[in-house]
């Protein structure tokens, strides 16, 4: 499959990518690892008139411990934050995510900006680091912000990015003593894509659940935060039946934007939503003991 | 470096010059920039062990090493490797002697049809150098990526292991 033409430019420094962006905004799309963007390009599903190619920038590809968290450049592969110490040992949850991220031919392309660019509704990662919480580093020819992850997913294959912003870094919070991590997903066996996924951010303090962030991915058009299953799980002590009836919750928020395609009806995908944030859940709770 | 080479009926079509090294060999060569990594080994220079099966990025058979690691070439524009190296199948044996995977798959049957037999020993290439002494649950993990469909995977799994050993 041959994708339409484009003009290729491969800066060297972000200054030169958001520079391009400007210039040609509205025509230009930015390629990263591309096993988003070029299997899209071949279905003719994007024809982007120019690429604007940061694989060439020096100094994206990075995994830094900060004194409140961690900060991830954003063209750092799925393979190289599967194998980071300061990822396995901060968010084992992300380490686990990336290393189950398609094939280990896809893990070596891909990048956390990149999938958080593209925002998949069956992607891995937006889930995971919507559960773990942080924010987006977007910049752009003249200035520099930092978009809150909560406010970064806004519709299918949308984000709050704007078309002359390129990620730089995406930031992560550090996580309270006595918090577990967890991913489980039901993933179709040939792309490894997320039929429904569930991360989950679980802090317990003596037998309390002092704090919860769970995230779905997969079931609707977007990565979303289960609110209702997080507010049910928090102040309480997590026997088996609070997590049930807590996990029952987890489509809710989905509603009736659940995807149903020829992997999975909806009706199936709300029940995978349940299935799987239980055992997010479990795991999680077992990871913060 | 870009410069305008022949009008398609959607106007006109950029190529750019591009130096990749491949198997030890720098090439220089105007591209179009859509031109697939996997087409440029096939098509340009001519190297036709890369298969391409899926075109999809799922099957694999297009796997080559981009400076060192395996990827899928037909998800990577030739532009992309600018610079780079490249190793596909043509590029592994010393002259007349096989590498360790080769000489597994040799050894083992870990084929039949020969189809995915390069990208899955590009992919088996690389797996033994991240994990150079893999489960079988790990090999079969690492070749996730990489289709047969004729074998039923035994004889490539054995294949795999054997190099392993023979890599010690």
């Amino acid at each position: 499959m041959v994708t339409s033409n484009f003009e290729y430019f491969a800066p060297t420094s972000v200054d030169e990518a958001t520079s391009l962006l400007s210039k040609y905004r509205g025509e230009a799309k930015v390629l990263a690892g591309g096993h988003s963007l070029i299997p899209m390009m071949k279905l003719r599903l994007a024809e982007p008139g120019i690429l604007v190619d940061i694989g060439q920038i020096e100094g994206l590809s990075y995994v830094r411990k900060e004194e409140d968290g961690v900060a991830i450049g954003s063209m750092t592969t799925y393979r190289e934050m599967a194998t980071s110490s300061v990822i396995q040992s901060n968010y084992p949850l992300l380490a686990d995510a990336s290393a189950r991220v398609a094939d280990l031919q896809v893990r070596n392309r891909g990048t956390i900006g990149g999938s958080l660019a593209h925002s998949d509704p069956a992607g891995d990662i937006p889930a995971v680091v919507l559960a773990i919480g942080g924010s987006v580093v977007a910049r752009t020819r003249r200035s520099k912000r930092e978009i809150n992850i909560d406010r970064f997913q806004v519709d299918l294959l949308t984000t709050a990015l704007r078309d002359n912003e390129i990620i730089t870094e995406i930031k992560l919070p550090g996580l309270a003593s006595g918090t577990g991590t967890a991913y489980s997903k039901f993933h179709q066996p040939a792309s490894h894509y997320a039929i429904t996924g569930v991360a989950a951010v679980i802090t317990i303090s003596g037998e309390t659940c002092t704090d919860a962030r769970i995230a779905v991915t997969g079931a609707g058009d977007k990565a979303t935060r289960a609110r209702r299953t997080e507010r049910i799980l928090k102040g309480k002590e997590l026997t088996p039946p609070v997590i049930r009836r807590a996990a029952s919750r987890a489509a809710a928020e989905i509603g009736d934007a659940l995807n149903e395609d020829i992997h999975a009806s909806a009706e199936y995908r709300e029940h995978l939503t349940r299935i799987h944030a239980g055992y997010a859940i479990d795991q999680a709770v077992a990871a913060a003991g | 470096m870009r410069a305008y080479v022949e009008t398609s009926g959607k106007g006109p079509t950029m190529s750019t010059e591009i130096t990749v090294t491949v198997n030890g060999t720098a090439h220089t060569e105007a591209v179009e920039p859509r031109l697939l990594l996997a087409h440029f080994l096939r098509d340009v220079l001519d190297l036709t062990g890369t298969h391409v099966g899926c075109d999809t990025s799922q099957c694999g058979a297009c796997t080559v090493h981009l400076n060192g690691e395996a990827v899928k070439s037909c998800t990577v524009f030739a532009v992309q490797a600018n610079g780079a190296e490249v190793t596909t199948i043509e590029g592994l044996a010393d002259g007349d002697t096989y590498s360790n995977v080769q000489q597994g798959f040799w050894d083992e049957h870990g084929l039949q049809c020969g189809f995915c037999t390069p990208g899955m020993i590009m992919t088996s290439e690389a797996l033994l150098k991240q994990n150079p002494n893999p489960s079988e649950e790990e090999i079969r993990a690492g070749i996730a990526g990489n289709y047969c469909r004729c074998t039923g995977y035994q004889n490539i799994v054995n294949a795999i292991g054997a190099a392993a050993k023979a890599g010690k």
